[in-house]
């Protein structure tokens, strides 16, 4: 005999029908919000965390270079490269290629052209700096060291 | 005529949630959510060749030396420093340094004047360079939040006085007020990081 009888008239199911709005919801978001990978990567990358981190503002503006040993050392030697769109490119041919990217921005756009460089950590200076002296040349000076944020703070 | 209703018309909408769990799953494993993050530099412009470099001469006291070498250990002011575990210890000196107005006469006259210069070799890593790279805009982004602390704080009453250099850093340009901030802090204070041409020692 309990004074608490269970009121057992409310209905206790949810309402499952507007379900599928709210997954459709969540499935339009992912659709807008998703960029599905240009270009396959053949590099190594693991990039190096930094904590000074600046956003973009505008996405259309970057090109980006890809640095880091080849993934099929056996094709490519263990020497790293450089990948730009979906291939191994000279450091002789950034010019051509920055110029490539140029053409697909708006005249008045063309001189902000960002080029952001995805390089591994294992990589040297100097194939680095091969590559910026070639972005010199090409006027594209704007350079973004892409990276992760650190987490820790030691 | 009198139109015969049929039964089951409308389309079985039952396993609608099904199919698009199933196309946000797909969507779910292929995003990968932009991360256009990173350090931005400017690169110098190329030298004309009709034209001679410059001609530097700055005093000594006023360029704070930073050589990373092949073998990624590090030669501050002359002096060796350690690897890329110590780098965290560049920020305060770098601040000190740029700071200084001249009170310590081996340290800068004037942060318009000073000159940080960081030089790696061919040889030296990339985690290297982004990581001394970090310290020495982290150096700068705190030095000028400090300047405008009074400001950051009023815009940003939630922040502590330790995140100044964050505050600036995420300073937006493109808002007015905070573009006035960025301005006052930039004023007089400019960013003097130097990224040497690296040597070729230690191929």
């Amino acid at each position: 005999m309990s004074k608490f009888k269970k009121n057992s008239n409310t209905s206790q199911e949810i309402p499952t029908s507007a379900l599928p709005d709210i997954i459709f919801m969540l499935l339009f978001f992912f659709m807008v919000t998703t960029v599905l990978r240009e270009a396959d990567i053949k590099v190594e990358q693991r990039i190096p965390k930094a904590t000074q981190l600046q956003k973009l503002e505008k996405k259309s503006l970057v090109s980006y270079l890809y640095i880091g040993e080849p993934k099929d050392k056996a094709a490519f030697g263990s020497e790293p490269l450089v990948q730009a769109n979906d291939v191994f490119i000279e450091t002789a041919g950034i010019v051509k290629f920055v110029l490539q990217e140029k053409d697909k921005l708006s005249e008045a756009e063309r001189d902000q052209i960002t080029i952001a460089l995805k390089v591994d950590k294992e990589a040297k200076m100097g194939i680095v700096v091969d590559v910026q002296e070639e972005l010199k040349e090409a006027n594209a000076r704007k350079v973004l060291y892409n990276s992760t944020k650190k987490t820790d703070n030691i | 005529m009198k139109r015969k209703n049929r039964g089951g018309a409308e389309v079985n909408s039952g396993s609608m949630a099904d199919i698009a769990f199933l196309l946000l799953i797909f969507f779910l494993v292929t995003t990968t959510i932009a991360s256009d993050k990173g350090i931005l530099i400017t690169l110098p412009p190329k030298p004309d060749p009709n034209e001679p470099p410059p001609d530097i001469n700055k005093n000594q006291r006023n360029i704070f030396k930073i050589l990373a070498n092949s073998s990624d250990k590090l030669l501050v002011e002359d002096e060796p420093f350690g690897d890329i575990d110590d780098v965290a210890r560049l920020r305060d000196m770098v601040k000190e340094f740029v700071t200084n107005n001249g009170r310590n006469p081996e340290l800068s006259d004037n942060p318009v004047e000073a000159v940080v210069s960081f030089k790696a070799d061919r040889g030296t890593s990339y985690e290297l360079y982004l990581a001394v790279l970090d310290e020495l805009q982290a150096a700068y982004n705190e030095m000028y939040g400090e300047r405008v602390g009074r400001e950051l704080l009023n815009m940003f009453p939630d922040a502590t006085p330790d995140q100044l250099g964050d505050l600036f850093r995420d300073l937006k340009t493109s808002d007015p007020a905070q573009k006035e901030i960025y301005d006052k802090a930039r004023k007089d204070f400019p960013r003097n990081i130097s990224i040497a041409q690296p040597s070729n020692v230690g191929g």
